[in-house]
């Protein structure tokens, strides 16, 4: 099958490529950028005039609700909206029921993905064995089955000594933890970000320090043990001062933030309103700052969508009852299209931000508009303006509290592996 | 983008919902006490009754255990001539697995007109306020750490009956402000009323992040923060919070921040002491002076149930007393604070 994206304006973030050219691809990899290929007769062609033909949209950190929870969603509900999206590339951390800490699971989880081929499914294998956070998994064993990295998701590892042995056996399996960094005492009950809203509110605070002292420890752990890491859905800026230092001091220490991180503060919580329940919290206005500058100076170089879906009773009840979480890959390009509206980042710089950062994080050859890459795409219109709704939305979960918003730009088509999987 | 609208309150700014002490105006803060007033007569006739919401059917929802707020707001209910429901369902439905929602439907279904609400966790009373079909009132009788907002606004009543006016007073809240739903909605309503000072008093364990947001003055010595006040209100300390990391033990809580006579020789002369009740003898307050002359604790008691049924009454849109046109209060400049 050979495709022609026709006058497009084609960004690649890797090379800081950003040229109206046309786009030749050929049994799923990128043939010609601008050149044609000697002989390429296309037997589709789409018409990009006027539209941004982007690599396909990486997510770091998205929750699809299979194995486990399917009454929330599932691989096939969650995969179809993040096509619509444009997103082809989700990373699910491994808390699913089965927990992903044994290969099968992991095999189970892209065999689904690939049946149902809307999106690309990759798995973060549990660190620990059933994240008990007590003894490692056999991580050869998960990376010969495919996953992109281990971690313990939500559950950071409390036992430091289990935590440097995980870090080292990482090391030396050459693997990337991605790390959740809570300090599970000092978050307690909480539920929402600790200061002015949360004493209004009687709602039980997480500090700062929740997250800042778990950085801290496992950046120290990190310099022992020389494992590749990754701090996953930041939410404080002094947290992002730790890893802004760290990565100075030439740890090799990634990190990303969760999209509506960069666009909502504990204020918008209101009246209880169990949309804005997250975790980590919503935090305050010098926080989202503070995390939009550190992606400005790029110590942190991804943005996630952290999609939770949710069934609808999860968000019913009084606010610290309710189940936290977004329903959120529709959301990750328009929000991340939003920093560039605000003057935050470059449209390149963006881009990046979704697509080659992240890809360069999981180490998967994704992520960029080049000769013999795998050909994802991601074409967008930047002039269609649209609502986000319940009828706009297609994942199974409905909740997010960005219902009501207006974006300008969208999605129109969206191609995995050479295949297109959406068109508008 | 969220917006907020003060869900308390109906399209012609009466009051609906009681839900919260932040986010009504001072100006109705003091229909409220002024319509308290008009009813703190009825306790005292022969025929303890008004027929204000004869016909009317209220459903003390309690998900938490409580006697004393229970017990007063039966009282107000029945007082005004309504129906009243009790239900405990911190040992009924929602322990048998029913969700809070499924046992509102059935209580709308009974054809209820209010629902009185406790409820362990904060924002409890919103969500049902929420919730509920739009002929129905809900009133917050405690939700988790958020607010109490009859209970300050009984406190607030007491405070205007000794003192007449908020502007000079400077009032003092003592003890467990981390937990205190009753000490947030005191806040709100002193701020709200125009107090001169609120400060609070307590160790860091039990003094929440940012309070000076709220506008209150924290204290952790005793003697510096009741010096010169006019209001010191006790808090209840729940046992549950000694012996954790909160609190070491209850002998060095009552030696550090117990109220004695010692203590209270800090305050002015004229200082009146409150406490929401049900009192620890010993624990944050000496018997001596839960029962001495300074105590106001039983006027408290007394004074929720006339606050209690003003609320009910306005809430349900039956009887209200004219917005004040007190020009004294009016005309000065302290007003509303943020």
């Amino acid at each position: 099958m050979n495709i022609l994206i026709k006058n497009g304006r084609v960004l690649n973030p890797a090379t800081s490529f950003d040229k109206r050219v046309d786009v030749f691809i050929s049994d799923g990899k990128f043939v010609g950028i601008g050149e044609m290929p000697a002989g390429f007769v296309a037997d589709k062609e789409i018409d990009a005039t006027g539209k941004y033909v982007l690599p396909g949209i990486v997510d770091l950190c998205a929750r699809l609700r299979e194995p486990g929870y399917e009454y929330k969603a599932t691989i096939a509900s969650e995969t179809a909206a993040a096509a619509s999206a444009g997103v082809t590339t989700l990373c699910c951390p491994p808390d699913s029921i089965p927990i992903v800490d044994n290969p099968t699971v992991v095999e189970m989880i892209s065999h689904r993905s690939a049946q149902v081929n809307k999106a690309r499914v990759v798995s973060i294998g549990a660190l620990t064995q059933q994240l008990e956070g007590t003894k490692i998994s056999e991580m050869m064993a998960l990376k010969n089955a495919g996953v992109v990295g281990v971690g313990n998701a939500l559950r950071p590892v409390e036992n430091t000594l289990v935590m440097r042995r995980a870090m080292e056996y990482a090391a030396s399996c050459d693997m990337t933890v991605f790390i959740f960094a809570e300090d599970k005492w000092l978050k307690g009950d909480g539920c929402a970000n600790e200061g002015a809203v949360s004493t209004r509110m009687g709602l039980t605070g997480i500090p700062e320090i929740a997250e800042t002292i778990a950085v801290a420890r496992d950046l120290a752990l990190i310099e022992q043990t020389g494992v590749r890491a990754h701090f996953c859905c930041l939410s404080s800026a002094k947290a992002e001062r730790l890893v802004a230092r760290a990565q100075h001091d030439g740890l090799p220490v990634t990190a990303d933030v969760s999209a509506h991180q960069l666009h909502l503060t504990d204020m918008e919580i209101g009246a209880f309103d169990a949309q804005y329940h997250v975790h980590p919290p919503l935090r305050t206005m010098r926080d989202r700052e503070g995390l939009r500058k550190g992606l400005k100076l790029r110590a942190i170089s991804a943005i996630c969508s952290d999609h939770q879906p949710h069934d609808v009773d999860a968000k019913i009840g009084p606010f610290s009852d309710t189940e936290p979480g977004i329903s959120a890959v529709e959301t990750l390009l328009p929000l991340t299209m939003r920093l560039v509206e605000s003057g935050d980042l470059s449209l390149l710089d963006a881009v990046a931000c979704v697509t080659f950062e992240p890809a360069r994080i999981l180490g998967l050859p994704v992520g960029r508009i080049e000769k013999d890459a795998i050909a994802d795409v991601c074409i967008y219109d930047p002039d269609i303006v649209w609502q986000l709704n319940d009828q706009t939305m297609k994942s199974a979960g409905l909740n997010t509290p960005f219902k009501g918003w207006e974006f300008e730009g969208k999605v129109t088509h969206t191609l995995l592996n050479g295949q297109l999987v959406f068109s508008l | 983008m969220s917006y907020r609208q003060n869900i308390q309150l109906t399209a012609d700014k009466n009051l609906k919902h009681f839900l919260s002490i932040e986010g009504l105006p001072r100006a109705m803060l003091m229909q409220i006490l002024d319509t308290a007033e008009t009813f703190s007569s009825v306790g005292e006739r022969a025929v303890k009754k008004v027929p204000i919401l004869r016909g009317k059917t209220i459903v003390n929802l309690f998900f938490e255990n409580s006697t004393r707020t229970r017990t007063t707001f039966e009282l107000a209910a029945k007082r005004l001539s309504a129906d009243v429901l009790n239900l405990n369902i911190a040992m009924s439905a929602t322990s048998k697995g029913e969700s809070l929602l499924d046992t509102l439907s059935n209580l709308e279904a009974m054809q209820s007109d209010m629902f009185v609400v406790r409820h362990a966790q904060s924002g409890a009373a919103h969500f049902i306020a929420k919730n509920s079909p739009e002929h129905i009132s809900v009133i917050n009788a405690g939700d988790g750490c958020h607010e109490h907002p009859t209970q300050a606004m009984l406190d607030m009543f007491t405070i205007r009956r000794h003192f007449g006016d908020f502007y000079p007073l400077k009032v003092a809240i003592v003890g467990d402000i981390l937990h205190s739903r009753v000490a947030r909605s005191q806040i709100h309503a002193l701020t709200t009323l125009g107090a001169n000072e609120v400060r609070v008093i307590a160790p860091k364990t039990l003094i929440p992040a940012n309070i000076e947001s709220m506008g209150v003055h924290v204290y952790h010595d005793m003697r510096k923060g009741l010096t010169d006040v006019d209001v010191v209100i006790i808090l209840r300390l729940q046992k549950e919070r000694m012996g954790g990391a909160f609190l070491p033990s209850v002998q060095e809580y009552f030696q550090a921040y117990g109220l004695t006579e010692e203590k209270l020789a800090y305050a002015k002369d004229s200082a009146i002491v409150m406490h929401p009740g049900p009192i620890n003898r010993g624990v944050e307050i000496a018997s001596s002076i839960a029962d001495g002359p300074r105590s106001v604790i039983l006027e408290q008691v007394t004074n929720g149930i006339a606050v209690r049924m003003a609320v009910m009454s306005m809430t349900m849109g039956s009887y209200s007393a004219p917005l004040s046109t007190d020009q004294s209060l009016s005309a000065n400049k302290r007003g509303a604070s943020s």
